[in-house]
């Protein structure tokens, strides 16, 4: 006898069985684990699910790209501000292919999603079948964990430990590719969410000896210098953060995914870190006399050459990944653990203190930076626009509530040093895989995950054009998302390491561009362009006041370049300021 | 710098389909060769066991462990230089029959390097011999001056001279 199916709502596992089809128990999964929005594109080895998906349309809210990259990235947006899963589906060969940039930019950037991917049926697996590919090895590299069904028995307890595995420890992206026969076949459902997988500890326990010693070393320091990451972020331990750093009275620096987990204006906020970072901080790294890095991985951005970086200081890491301690930087003291637990415990073993001397070197230098850097980006005397002096009306006209979806590139550095952050998963960008192309789906994604935000993507005219035909996405689902192309005609961050390293050769970096109003237009987006100064300001004030989505073109000066900089290979305390 | 080594590994995971691409996928990235593998059954029900052979410096095997049990499926990972185990691999010569009877000389050298026959007929016969790498590649080499018509090498298996404690390990993971 069929039994009710007892998923009342998107939270609860079925506690009884019902005979359903593979491709309904998918959908059963996802509402079991609280999604109510995908992103995706149909094709033909992923049809039955797409035929169920059209009865749980109210359920779940499917989002169609333009593109399974948009998808992918969409997810990935979703994910970064709400902190939930990210789910993004497609067809297989080309489609589960397409999936494979986000995927990649998801693995490095530790967002957590589930990607669904149809197959041909299984008695075609490895025949070269039609739009068939061997996405389980193709994505092997870039994935948490990945996993093909070819039973439809095997859908509720892979889905389970997807969504575990992807959201647990250190969070991640898997796949999962159903064959197409998997989907049609009937089984009996029963849904329990996955609580535990036998050879995957996603925390490790924090040594308490550790953290004893960490304390010691942080209590003795007279330099000290954190350098946090997003594992803040993604350890929700953003107030136990701030709580540490203002005991302690410790300068702290971010990277760029660590960006918004405290205010920008916090005192103790010393700025970014890196090749395009402040100088301060970076120059200071070779000078601390402990380096406490917290969840963060020593990128080679943030270091520069491994050689020189900070081979004063002793090195403190909190990290919940024991793959990541030691594996660029010698660390002295390793506290393995979730950021919120170490921090937390941390605390009352800190000495209260505020390191007045210390914190006058890094205002001395920002004034170097102010002078040299800062002013002339804020605020230009020139004639045309700086991306810098955009940045700042968008700062002061939504008081640095909003949440800043950038490209790669230039723009996305100017966007990362000078947009200011009050709130925390505010800086959503595309750091260790630098994909062009992830802003305008991931702002998508960032804006339908948090509606009541203001959410702003920046651009280049480069990236903008790589992932331009989710235009067409935000036309269909009416996301409110604000566009700003910061154009300078030219693929700009390539252009300037042409002119500072390769003799101004400028190699296939020009870029005759289309009219991008005409093109929002057309996808009745409403938009305008701005070439001059004294239209700036209205033009942004426009932008935010328009309820529904804006596109901003903002001609800006083509031949800008973006400083600090370290070189390629260069020490961190080598940053050039012009 | 550190100089290479050799390592042997073993790496206890769940048996499941994909892994061994995943594990070797670790080594091609950092364009490290995998001298030998083999995968098994372990000690323990349901897990298997993975022994790899690799030549690399500690600082770099140290950091591929950390990788390999980063994977969700791998349970432990251990490595080890060669003085910490007990090793042994396995090969088999397929060699022409009318040289067992010609050649006096290959009955001692299959006597005296501790080789089996294992099957003969009047084409061929094959010997099987298990040993270190050096006492198999002694007895290729003087096997080879009267020709193999077919000669095949194991991957390593080992065992460790101390206990590996991976029960109590699995024990812990399960609590």
């Amino acid at each position: 006898m069929k039994e009710t199916q007892t998923i009342k709502n998107n939270t609860h596992t079925s506690q009884t069985t019902e005979r359903i089809s593979g491709s309904e128990a998918v959908i059963k999964c996802l509402l079991a684990e609280g999604v109510d929005i995908l992103y995706g594109y149909p094709g033909g080895a992923i049809m039955p699910v797409y035929d169920e998906l059209y009865k749980y349309q109210d359920k779940i809210h499917h989002v169609l790209s333009r593109h399974e990259q948009g998808a992918a990235h969409a997810a990935q947006g979703y994910a970064r501000i709400s902190g939930k899963v990210g789910v993004a589906m497609a067809t297989s060969g080309p489609g589960a292919t397409n999936l494979i940039t986000g995927i990649a930019d998801a693995q490095i950037d530790s967002t957590p999603l589930v990607c669904i991917t149809g197959q041909v049926g299984s008695h075609l697996l490895g025949s070269d079948a039609f739009q068939e590919t061997d996405i389980v090895g193709i994505s092997t590299p870039v994935t948490k964990w990945n996993h093909q069904i070819t039973k439809a028995s095997e859908i509720p307890e892979v889905f389970a430990k997807a969504f575990y595995i992807a959201k647990s420890g250190r969070p991640g992206p898997v796949l999962i590719d159903i064959t197409k026969d998997a989907q049609f076949e009937e089984f009996d459902f029963k849904y329990e969410k996955c609580k535990g997988v036998r050879s995957y500890k996603p925390v490790p326990t924090t040594d308490e000896n550790s953290l004893k010693a960490a304390a010691e070393l942080i209590n003795n320091a007279k330099k000290p210098l954190i350098v946090w990451g997003q594992g803040v972020i993604l350890g929700k331990a953003e107030d136990a953060f701030k709580a540490v750093i203002e005991k302690a009275g410790i300068p702290s620096a971010w990277t760029i995914l660590g960006a918004s987990a405290i205010p920008t204006s916090h005192p103790l906020n010393v700025g970014m870190v890196g090749m395009h970072g402040n100088y301060a901080p970076n120059v200071l790294t070779n000078d601390c006399d402990v380096l406490i890095a917290i969840g963060m991985r020593f990128d080679d951005r943030v270091t520069g050459n491994l050689a020189t970086y900070a081979k004063q200081a002793k090195i403190v890491h909190f990290e919940i990944d024991p793959a990541e301690v030691d594996k660029n930087v010698k660390t002295d003291i390793a506290v393995l653990g979730d950021a919120k637990t170490s921090l937390t415990d941390l605390l009352p073993l800190l000495h209260p203190n505020s390191h007045t001397d210390w914190h006058q070197k890094f205002k001395d230098l920002y004034k170097i930076e102010y002078e040299k850097v800062i002013k002339n980006d804020l605020h230009p005397t020139k004639e045309g626009l700086t991306m810098g002096e955009v940045l700042k009306e968008i700062n002061l006209q939504t008081k640095g509530e909003a949440a800043i979806v950038s490209d790669v590139g230039q723009h996305q550095m100017i966007a990362c040093r000078y947009a200011e952050f009050n709130k925390t998963k505010s800086n959503i960008t595309s750091g260790g895989l630098g994909t062009m192309g992830f802003a305008l789906p991931a702002a998508i994604g960032a804006k339908m995950a948090a509606p009541e935000r203001e959410v702003i993507m920046i651009a280049g005219d480069g990236g903008y054009q790589m992932n331009i035909q989710e235009l067409g996405t935000i036309f269909q689902q009416k996301v409110p998302v604000k566009i700003v192309v910061l154009n300078n005609e030219f693929l700009g961050m390539v252009r300037q390491w042409q002119q500072l390293f390769f003799e101004k050769r400028y190699a296939s970096t020009e870029m005759v561009n289309p009219d991008f109003v005409a093109i929002a237009k057309g996808y009745h987006i409403e938009a305008q362009k701005v070439s001059e100064r004294k239209d700036l300001k209205a033009a942004v004030k426009e932008m935010i006041d328009c309820e529904g989505p804006y596109f901003l073109e903002v001609r800006v000066e083509k031949e800008d370049n973006v400083f600090p900089m370290i070189p390629t290979g260069a020490s961190v305390s080598d940053i050039r300021l012009e | 710098m550190s100089e290479n080594k050799q390592y042997t590994v073993s790496i206890y995971t769940e048996n499941n389909i994909g892994l061994l691409n995943r594990i070797s996928a670790i080594f091609q990235r950092r364009h490290m060769n995998v001298e030998s593998l083999n995968t098994s059954p372990s000690e323990i029900d349901g897990v298997s066991r993975f022994t790899l052979v690799v030549n690399i410096t500690e600082s770099q095997m140290k950091k591929v462990i950390g990788q390999i049990e980063k994977q969700v499926e791998v349970i432990k990972a251990f490595y080890h230089t060669e003085d910490e185990i007990i090793y042994q691999e396995s090969c088999l010569f397929k060699i022409k029959s009318e040289l067992l009877f010609d050649e006096r000389q290959i009955q001692n050298i299959i006597k005296e390097s501790n080789a089996r026959i294992v099957t003969v007929n009047k084409e061929f016969f094959a010997i099987e011999k298990s040993g270190r790498k050096e006492e198999i590649d002694l007895l290729h080499r003087e096997l080879s001056v009267f020709g193999i018509m077919q000669f095949t090498r194991s991957g390593r298996i080992a065992v460790t001279k101390d206990e590996m404690k991976i029960s109590t390990l699995l024990k812990a993971f399960q609590d």
